[in-house]
């Protein structure tokens, strides 16, 4: 059985998944359900946090893609965070990094955030 | 040294939990046949990749089905041959997508065959009317240090 927890955590501004586990074509729901959830709260600015993501396939991967579009159309956007080497490999060989802001750590996807809002 | 190892194989059911056990099957196989942890996690990807289209498009999502994954040693080759009894897709569909046309029109699907293609050495379709689909992925065995 594939384990998969995705928890959401408020942040100033923006709204935190946590991701753990195993993302595949089973547990890709959850995180679908996760990103419906914050859209219909009207949450636009979304950090995914990915330390505790073990493995990811293109099923997941798909998840991002179809949100992204509604996210961005309503001046938000989806950054991801604190990527393990070989998590991140599966998003890099996708192209990932030429459309999606990947960042080291949470609280640098964060202040980016807050500093687009400032404007 | 024989050239060819004794065939393993898992059968497992259409469903997307499945997928879990595959890739323990899978890791276990490929890290028996010597492979580092970085090619382990390439191959049990692709063979992830290979099921779970065989679950969305051979299947369907019907989950009362079977697929069969054997894998075993040919030469250099570290062979998985997974097969169903599913509906068979045109091989000559399964092109590359022009990966960045792709992601900037937020379309999801066919990515799964693009990874394959990049983690693996070899990715082979056979489909025949009225017989089993299968999919061959190999992977060259890492070179012998006593060698």
């Amino acid at each position: 059985m594939t384990e998969f927890k995705v928890q959401e955590r408020p942040g100033e501004g923006v709204s935190i998944l946590d991701l753990r586990g195993y993302l595949d074509a089973h547990t890709a729901t959850d995180l679908e359900n996760a990103f419906q959830r914050l859209l219909g709260a009207k949450k636009f600015n979304i950090v995914v946090n990915c330390r505790d993501l073990s493995y990811i396939s293109s099923a997941g991967l798909g998840v991002f893609m179809a949100y992204i579009e509604d996210v961005r159309k309503n001046n938000g956007d989806i950054k991801l965070t604190n990527m393990t080497p070989k998590v991140y490999n599966v998003f890099d060989l996708l192209g990932f990094p030429i459309l999606y802001e990947i960042y080291k750590d949470e609280s640098e996807a964060i202040s980016k955030f807050q500093n687009t809002t400032k404007h | 040294m024989s050239s060819a190892s004794k065939t393993i194989s898992k059968i497992v059911s259409s469903s997307t939990e499945s997928l879990s056990d595959i890739r323990e099957f899978v890791a276990g196989q490929a890290r028996t046949h010597g492979f580092p942890e970085d090619e382990v996690a390439n191959i049990v990807l692709a063979v992830d990749e290979a099921c779970t289209n065989i679950i969305k498009h051979a299947y369907r999502f019907a989950s009362d089905k079977q697929i069969e994954i054997s894998v075993g040693r040919q030469g250099r080759e570290f062979e998985v041959i997974i097969s169903d009894d599913g509906r068979s897709f045109d091989p000559a569909a399964l092109r590359n997508p022009d990966l960045k046309e792709h992601l900037t029109h937020y379309r999801r699907g066919g990515l799964g065959v693009y990874l394959m293609k990049k983690l693996m050495d070899t990715v082979e379709y056979q489909f025949q009317p009225g017989q089993r689909n299968h999919v061959r992925l190999v992977k060259f065995l890492p070179a012998s240090p006593s060698r």
